[in-house]
């Protein structure tokens, strides 16, 4: 067992751990903070995919921008603790889809059986040109017209935020 | 040459657009009657350019066909949005657009006021365009779509004060009558286009076309059909026995309508139609016949009622009916050259005779307004002297009646006088010919004695309006009294451009300008009519007895109409005690209204009504609302699948989601 | 560590804990933390098989997700306070208008 895959077991049991925490808590501050927890332990996955790219823009996006955003709304709306009580037979019928889901997936996995790492991108590649080279040079190329739709999505994102936020219904 | 024809129908088309989509924001009378009336005058300059272009043509060649682009091409059928300019349609085009441009002069003073103002400007526009449109199409479909338009636009125009009941009855009226004309000219259409190509492989509908193929159709058979079946849309038009009640209930609409209705647009088109396709009626000698008898006993009939109302404007439609039954009359013996004469110099006379009543209307209306009396503005009982009170109204509207009474000199004599020796003397109808030439002449007696009856009760004698109002009458305005000027020489003096050969030859050799001119539309029905018929010769005495004749029965008419009405007014109601009978008859329009309303509109209500109540109600709303309860009972089984509570759709969406991969996994 | 399956087993388990709490949870803020959530698990297993097959289209697709994801909670967001500002709460329960 090499320190990396000890690393490995432990950033997976925080995250985990921080995931139940989102589920669990009864206050969605907490489950708010355990989300950010949850975030950053994805970021070090990508990072130890040799990802370095998308852990920094996990981390800005999500942890920062979003993140920020429930945390603000949550607290806007002063929001303490979920007082209503939980259905009993809906957090059961809940946790049964959740956990076949799981096994669902398992079965997948050991079923399949993992190639070799194929592919021009490897780990040499990357270290040589840059991963945000990389990626900024796939995105302005190939996919440089669903980037560019992208920005119509986030203008009418806003737009419809600021309409929604403003307009009281009576 | 002619490439700029198609601005004729434009310019109202435009007029109409802007008035009517901006008219309610222009507010300005003046500016939406001038937009309307210039419309209607360019496209008359524009006529007046192509007119002046015909003449300078060699006459064999003046039959010009100007596409302006195709309209539809399916298969064997093909049809332009072309127009065809020939001597006929131009003088069409030019009654048309000139009349309609003093009509709509006139308009702007005698409207003045009226709510709705730019409505009726808009729709006198598209009235205009359409009767262009249906003047100057160069094949049946073109129109068709004019023959419509202007039955729309009729009943636009006669239902123009819509909040008035009997208006919109009025209108929709005119509507119905005019579809059940359309019918016919479309089956009429169909069954020419079908025949003509299935058994010579000539798929056309251009009447040049049709004309030049015309030695392929048989005599009699079916053109003897086809013709029935345009002649059955042409009376409905142009208000002929038995579609012609609509004419006198459109004087609902206000007078200028009148005028436009009767005189240049509308009622011509049938006249106009018959003598388009004069080609094919000629070789049907039973529709020529039926035309001739059905014209002439119209002109008859209608002037029998026309003797017996009160109503100066019911009056005049009568006589629009009567004097129609002439150009059908004409068109029947096969003097198509004399029947449009007749058309054009009654466009004149009868624009003239209506926009004169309206103005002594209008100026009724005002002093009845003004002493608060309810008295009815139009029945001649009421009005009387009128001559002092409005000189030159009075001169105008003479001038129309001496006209239209056929007196020498006067262009109605000419026209009319042609149409009477034409049904005398034509070789078509054998021994039918005489009683033709008497209903003829009995309609022209009657007719001049109810015009002068008109005239003396209206503009001679006491004045018998309540008392008080009388100081109220006056002149109408410029604006209204220059086009009965215009109109009024046009009555007196058009005649002469279709001076009958004999009186011609007399002051040294007249041309008949008319004939000459409209020679090589007619040509080929006339080239028939020589070919298959005897021309008996008629000596030139005996013409100008009848003429002779014609002058003597419209002077009696006159003085009859004198002697009951002016110097001894007692008769009429001693004649009306005496038979009260035969006076309710006339008085009721011989109760045709009612016969129609027994015979057909009351069985066709119970017919609808019994498909409302049974069929409707039953089957139709059975089906609808079955269906409807079906759904909603099997939509009550269902809801309950629709809580309305979100995690119960979320737990769903994931439960199917699970289902479908577990699926995809295992199968 | 490139071990492909243990990332897909983290993400696989990410997803079904983010799947419970969407399914579980009534305060509305949690849910859309929960798909959050989810999403991000889904984001991991593209990052991983990208890496594996040596393709950046994978990485691509995550920062589209994440555009998405950011409009999403602009939106999301708004309309929880638009339904608060009506309701007084954002528990899911109370968006019962279409309740028979």
């Amino acid at each position: 067992m090499d320190i990396s895959s000890v690393f490995f077991a432990l950033v997976t049991v925080v995250a985990v751990i921080s995931a139940l925490m989102v589920v669990l808590c009864k206050n969605p501050i907490n489950s708010a903070l355990s989300l950010v927890l949850t975030f950053f332990c994805i970021a070090t996955y990508y990072a130890m995919l040799n990802a370095p790219f998308m852990a920094a823009v996990q981390i800005i996006v999500y942890a920062g921008a979003i993140m920020v955003l429930i945390v603000f709304t949550i607290m806007l709306l002063n929001i303490r603790v979920d007082a209503n009580k939980k259905s009993t037979h809906q957090v059961a019928l809940g946790s049964v889809i959740g956990i076949v889901t799981l096994l669902l997936a398992g079965i997948f996995l050991s079923r399949g059986k993992v190639s070799a790492p194929v592919g021009d991108i490897t780990n040499a590649v990357i270290n040589n040109t840059g991963h945000t080279e990389l990626i900024g040079k796939v995105m302005f190329t190939d996919f440089l017209l669903p980037f560019e739709i992208t920005s119509i999505l986030l203008l009418v994102a806003i737009i419809g935020a600021v309409i929604l936020a403003k307009r009281k219904l009576s | 040459m002619f490439d700029n024809v198609w601005l004729i129908p434009l310019f109202p088309l435009i007029g109409f657009l802007i008035n009517g989509l901006l008219g309610k924001k222009i507010k300005n009378e003046t500016v939406i009657g001038s937009i309307g009336s210039l419309a209607v005058f360019a496209s008359f300059v524009v006529s007046v350019i192509t007119f002046l272009k015909l003449i300078g043509l060699p006459a064999d060649e003046r039959s010009v066909n100007v596409k302006i682009f195709s309209w539809i091409t399916a298969g064997n059928f093909n049809a332009d949005v072309a127009f065809l300019i020939d001597p006929l349609s131009c003088i069409m085009l030019l009654v048309v657009t000139g009349i309609s441009t003093v009509i709509h002069i006139y308009s702007i003073g005698y409207m003045h006021g009226e709510e709705g103002f730019y409505r009726f400007f808009a729709y006198l526009n598209l009235f205009v365009f359409s009767m262009l449109l249906l003047v100057s199409g160069n094949n049946l479909l073109l129109m068709f779509v004019g023959w419509e338009g202007v039955g729309l636009c009729s009943y636009l125009l006669i239902g123009y004060y819509f909040h008035k009941k009997s208006a919109s009855d009025a209108g929709k009226k005119a509507f119905v009558m005019n579809r059940v004309g359309d019918f016919g000219f479309l089956l009429g259409a169909f069954t020419l286009f079908w025949w003509l190509g299935q058994n010579h492989g000539v798929w056309t509908i251009q009447f040049t076309e049709l004309a030049k193929n015309a030695n392929l159709f048989p005599t009699g058979g079916v053109v003897t059909v086809i013709t029935l079946c345009f002649f059955l849309g042409a009376t409905g038009k142009s208000a002929q026995i038995p579609l012609y009640t609509w004419l006198p209930d459109a004087m609902e609409g206000p007078t200028p309508v009148s005028a436009l209705i009767h005189a240049a647009t509308m009622v011509t088109a049938g006249v106009y139609m018959i003598g388009r396709m004069s080609f094919l009626f000629i070789r049907s000698p039973e529709t020529m016949m039926t035309v001739a008898v059905v014209g002439g006993c119209t002109a008859l009939f209608a002037a029998t009622i026309g003797t017996a109302q009160n109503d100066i404007k019911r009056v005049l439609a009568y006589s629009t009916v009567s004097q129609l039954g002439y150009m059908f009359l004409a068109m029947g013996v096969g003097a198509f050259t004399a029947g449009i004469f007749h058309l054009m110099t009654h466009a004149f006379f009868k624009a003239c005779l209506f926009l004169g009543s309206g103005a002594v209307i209008h100026s009724m209306h005002h002093a009845l307004h003004h002493i608060h009396s309810h008295d009815d503005a139009q029945d001649m009982r009421n009005m009387g002297g009128l001559s002092k009170k409005m000189p030159l109204t009075y001169m105008t509207f003479l001038a129309a009646t001496i006209a239209i009474a056929g007196i020498p000199g006067f262009s109605g004599f000419f026209s009319k006088d042609e149409i009477l020796w034409q049904a005398f003397a034509n070789p078509l109808h054998g021994g039918l010919n005489t009683l033709l030439w008497l209903f003829g002449a009995c309609a022209a007696l009657l007719t001049a004695f109810y015009m002068f009856r008109l005239v003396f009760m209206t503009f001679h004698g006491t004045c018998r309006i309540k008392s008080g109002a009388e100081k109220h009458l006056h002149e109408s305005p410029m604006v209204i009294v220059i086009p009965l000027l215009i109109l009024a020489f046009f009555s007196v003096f058009g005649g002469y451009l279709g001076i009958p050969k004999l009186i011609g030859d007399v002051f040294g050799g007249i041309p008949n300008y008319m004939e000459h001119f409209l020679a090589p539309v007619f040509a080929n029905a006339n080239e028939y009519i020589h070919a298959h018929t005897h021309h008996g010769h008629h000596s030139h005495a005996l013409e100008w007895g009848l003429m002779a004749l014609s002058v003597v029965i419209a002077l009696v008419g006159i003085s009859v109409a004198y002697m009951l009405y002016m110097v001894n007014t007692d008769i009429p109601k001693k004649f009306t005690q005496a038979f009260p009978g035969l006076h309710r008859a006339v008085f009721n329009k011989w109760y045709i209204d009612e016969l129609y309303d027994f015979a057909i509109v009351n069985p066709c209500k119970a017919l609808g009504r019994l498909l409302w109540k049974g069929f409707d109600v039953l089957v139709v709303d059975g089906i609808v609302n079955g269906v409807a309860s079906i759904v909603m009972s099997f939509g009550g089984v269902i809801r309950y699948f629709q809580t309305g509570l979100i995690y119960n759709y979320a737990w769903t969406m994931a439960f199917g989601v699970v289902v479908i991969v577990g699926y995809y996994m295992f199968k | 560590m490139d071990n492909l399956s243990s990332y897909l087993i983290v993400s696989a388990v990410l997803f079904s804990i983010g799947t419970i709490g969407v399914l579980t949870r009534k305060n509305a803020i949690v849910i859309f933390m929960c798909v959050e959530l989810m999403l991000n698990a889904v984001n991991l297993t593209f990052v991983a098989f990208s890496r594996h097959l040596g393709n950046l289209d994978g990485q691509i697709f995550v920062f589209f997700i994440m555009t998405v994801a950011a409009a999403e909670a602009a939106v999301g967001l708004a309309m929880f306070i638009a339904f608060f500002n009506n309701r007084g709460s954002i528990d899911i329960d109370d968006a019962s208008t279409m309740k028979w």
